[in-house]
């Protein structure tokens, strides 16, 4: 299994441990990891593929990043343009500020539906606000039908990433959720058998359950029109067969026109799932008489977003179409997985947005859950510099750290001030290169390295070694080669 | 042709013989070359830790002091993007017009060392001889950071006695990320061990790069694993020749 007991991932910022310690258990978890880094080297040769064959990629890239700028700086304007066509058009929308309000206004629509069940199109905002226990806690049952998810409900295990959530879980591990849940002792691993039960399971709720939960890909302002891009053919199905459906949605992912879709599109189906087009691109608006659900919601959802928004080096965070490419490039991520993030959005756009959602009140960590080495910028289609926030949220939570008792004695804390003092002055810098050299004598082997530090260095020769310091530094060897007349 | 050499803080203090190399190259090739008695760190380490008024103020230190400089070298990639990257957003934030003025007249003539030998010196060929099999880790910020891009493998290919030995995922990060190394040690620690076996599959007897920070990375793994193989240098390599060779180092 690839969570031993005890071992349940915390997705919650407000209740999970701090990002070098989620990591631990999976960093001791040789399957887990072989099973995340084999999906993800699958993605990224895929999109390698896919994105070298767009001789414009780079001016996709350019557009996509203008357009989704564009729309942050007018998003009151796109949103109550939204909001008024598709009304026009027969849908209802509600505004809900943060998490409560949008269970609250989901909950009312289903009982209103008389509806005891819903049928759910993978949606990670849903999983933002933590709507299925909600619901299952006031009686009504939600059923995932996206694939991974169904594996992960019937697993009761977390999302490890945005676009496909159950990656950390391979097919014979899929094969012993499905025989134990679903009764079919005789399932075998085979993927085309697995999709087989998947379905068989599927087809009942999507014939007999009345309303239906969708997120957004995107919202178009122009005509009030939401699209869902899948690769199943789930959410087509939730979107036609159910006589409620209810559509949960950022207020950031607005689109001005129809015709941006064009470009979006072609960038998120590459990113995401290495696809030159997704198998399913489901646009629909409003209501259509006798045709699809009749009742039809959206739920703009803000939940600390205006708050990002309102900061202008943090506002590019809301550029993001949820690809996912970041976390697949993402050198971290690749070892770690989605879970050690505690969050539903993890990687690099995770470890900036989750704090930035929390309003820097949790998730602390995660700023500093990043080598900076930059893949995520690299591959961003609508070019968040993901690294650029990391280091805005790492300076406000030293900031809010470093006047707190906790950190006075701190020895990374401690470390940084005592070497701005030594960097501010030669002669201390000097100094400290000398007492340094001394200091650290007592741990350097007669083979000139340090096996083992005290305190923060210790985190360094845990598994690596240190050179012990040389007897001449370079500015002394270049004064005494002068003193020489060279 | 005149040049400042900022050696850095941890090549002064933990990588002098890769200043001494730099010195030897530059000299050969005609450069003449002063040293700032009083420089000390760019401030990248506290920047990419969150202590940005602290960064800042070792900002303001290197653009006061290099102000006048003819061009400044810099034989530490990760050092360099951090001059060119972030310190526009600190002199933005914390500075006034008149550093700004000064950190924008400085930018153009900053250079990392492979920047400096093809774009301003305009030479590949620097008369090295190394003859060991060596492989290139292309570290974070000379790849992503100042698109090095071929300048390394054409300073290395000129290089006689040489075999190049190509590095599988090469553009994967090691997992130093300075205090990242030790506040998130752990993940650190996992990614090093991944990016050590691409390194150590190369076979080769030398890996080197642009930035001893990475190298003091591998290094430090190599040597704690006895694993046959050692880190050096580019300008190290690049400073050898025939007449005179490598020092030795432990």
């Amino acid at each position: 299994m690839s969570q031993a007991k005890g071992e349940h991932a915390i997705l919650d910022p407000a209740l999970a441990p701090p990002f070098p310690q989620a990591a631990l258990p999976v960093l001791r978890n040789p399957q887990l990891r072989k099973n995340v880094a084999h999906a993800i080297d699958v993605i990224q040769a895929k999109r390698g593929r896919l994105v070298a064959e767009k001789a414009d990629w780079q001016e996709l890239r350019e557009a996509a990043a203008a357009i989704r700028a564009h729309v942050l700086e007018n998003l009151e304007f796109y949103l109550e343009q939204f909001e008024e066509r598709c009304t026009a058009a027969g849908g209802h929308v509600h505004w809900a500020a943060d998490a409560d309000e949008a269970r609250q206004i989901i909950l009312e629509i289903l009982r209103q539906a008389e509806a005891t069940e819903v049928i759910k199109i993978k949606t990670m905002t849903s999983a933002e606000i933590q709507l299925n226990p909600f619901l299952e806690a006031a009686g009504i049952k939600a059923y995932e039908t996206d694939l991974a998810e169904i594996i992960l409900q019937l697993g009761e295990q977390e999302p490890s990433h945005i676009v496909v959530p159950a990656l950390h879980i391979n097919r014979s591990q899929v094969r012993e959720i499905f025989a134990r849940r679903m009764g079919l002792s005789h399932l075998s691993d085979d993927p085309k058998e697995l999709t087989n039960a998947a379905r068989a399971y599927l087809r009942q709720k999507f014939l007999s359950v009345p309303a239906a939960i969708s997120g957004a890909n995107f919202l178009v302002a122009e005509t009030g029109g939401v699209a869902v891009v899948e690769s199943e053919g789930n959410g087509r199905m939730c979107l036609t067969l159910p006589r409620t459906m209810i559509t949960l949605a950022g207020i950031e992912k607005v689109l001005p026109r129809f015709q941006d879709l064009e470009v979006v599109l072609q960038l998120l189906a590459r990113s995401a799932t290495g696809e030159r087009m997704n198998p399913y691109t489901s646009l629909w608006t409003g209501v259509t008489p006798g045709d699809g659900p009749q009742n039809f919601h959206v739920v703009l959802l803000d939940n600390g977003r205006t708050s990002i928004l309102a900061r202008p080096k943090h506002r590019q965070t809301l550029k993001c179409i949820r690809c996912a490419a970041c976390m697949n490039a993402c050198p971290v991520y690749r070892q770690t997985g989605g879970h050690a993030y505690g969050s539903v959005y993890p990687g690099p756009i995770g470890a900036i947005l989750t704090p930035q959602l929390a309003q820097m009140h949790h998730a602390q960590s995660l700023p500093f859950a990043s080598s900076l080495c930059g893949a995520c910028y690299e591959v961003c289609p609508v070019k968040i510099n993901i690294p650029e926030v990391l280091l805005e949220l790492r300076s406000e939570v030293v900031n809010q750290e470093r006047s707190t008792a906790g950190r006075v004695f701190d020895p990374l804390y401690l470390g940084l001030r005592v070497a701005h003092l030594i960097f501010s002055r030669a002669w201390i810098f000097h100094l400290a290169q000398r007492l340094g050299r001394i200091g650290l004598r007592f741990f350097t082997r007669k083979d000139g390295w340090i096996h083992a530090l005290p305190s923060a260095g210790g985190k360094w020769t845990q598994t690596r070694d240190l050179r012990g310091l040389p007897p001449q530094t370079f500015h002394a060897w270049w004064a005494a080669r002068a003193r020489e007349g060279k | 042709m005149r040049a400042s050499l900022f050696i850095t803080c941890y090549n002064d203090t933990l990588f002098p013989e890769t200043g001494r190399a730099v010195v030897r190259l530059l000299e050969r090739l005609g450069v003449e070359l002063d040293f700032h008695p009083k420089q000390t760190c760019c401030g990248q380490m506290h920047a990419n830790t969150g202590f940005r008024a602290e960064a800042f103020s070792q900002a303001k230190r290197f653009v006061r002091m290099y102000q006048d400089a003819e061009q400044v070298v810099i034989p530490s990639s990760s050092c360099v993007a951090m001059i060119r990257d972030q310190y526009p957003g600190l002199m933005q934030e914390l500075g006034n017009a008149e550093l700004r003025g000064q950190l924008e007249a400085l930018l153009p003539r900053v250079f990392e060392l492979s920047e400096f030998l093809i774009d301003r010196l305009g030479v590949e060929d620097v008369g090295a001889y190394f003859p060991h099999r060596v492989t290139y880790h292309a570290s974070c910020h000379g790849l992503r950071g100042l698109h090095l891009g071929e300048r390394p493998f054409r300073l290395l290919a000129k290089v006689r006695g040489l075999r190049y030995l190509p590095l599988e995922n090469m553009d994967r990060c090691c997992g130093f990320g300075g205090t990242f190394s030790v506040k998130n040690g752990a993940v650190s620690s996992a990614m090093l061990a991944v990016k050590l076996q691409d390194v150590l599959a190369t076979g080769a007897e030398y890996c080197t790069a642009l930035d001893n920070s990475c190298l003091m990375h591998l290094g430090g793994a190599m040597h704690r694993q006895y694993a046959g193989m050692r880190t050096i240098h580019m300008a190290q390599i690049l400073a050898n020749t025939e007449s005179s060779p490598m020092e030795t180092t432990p």
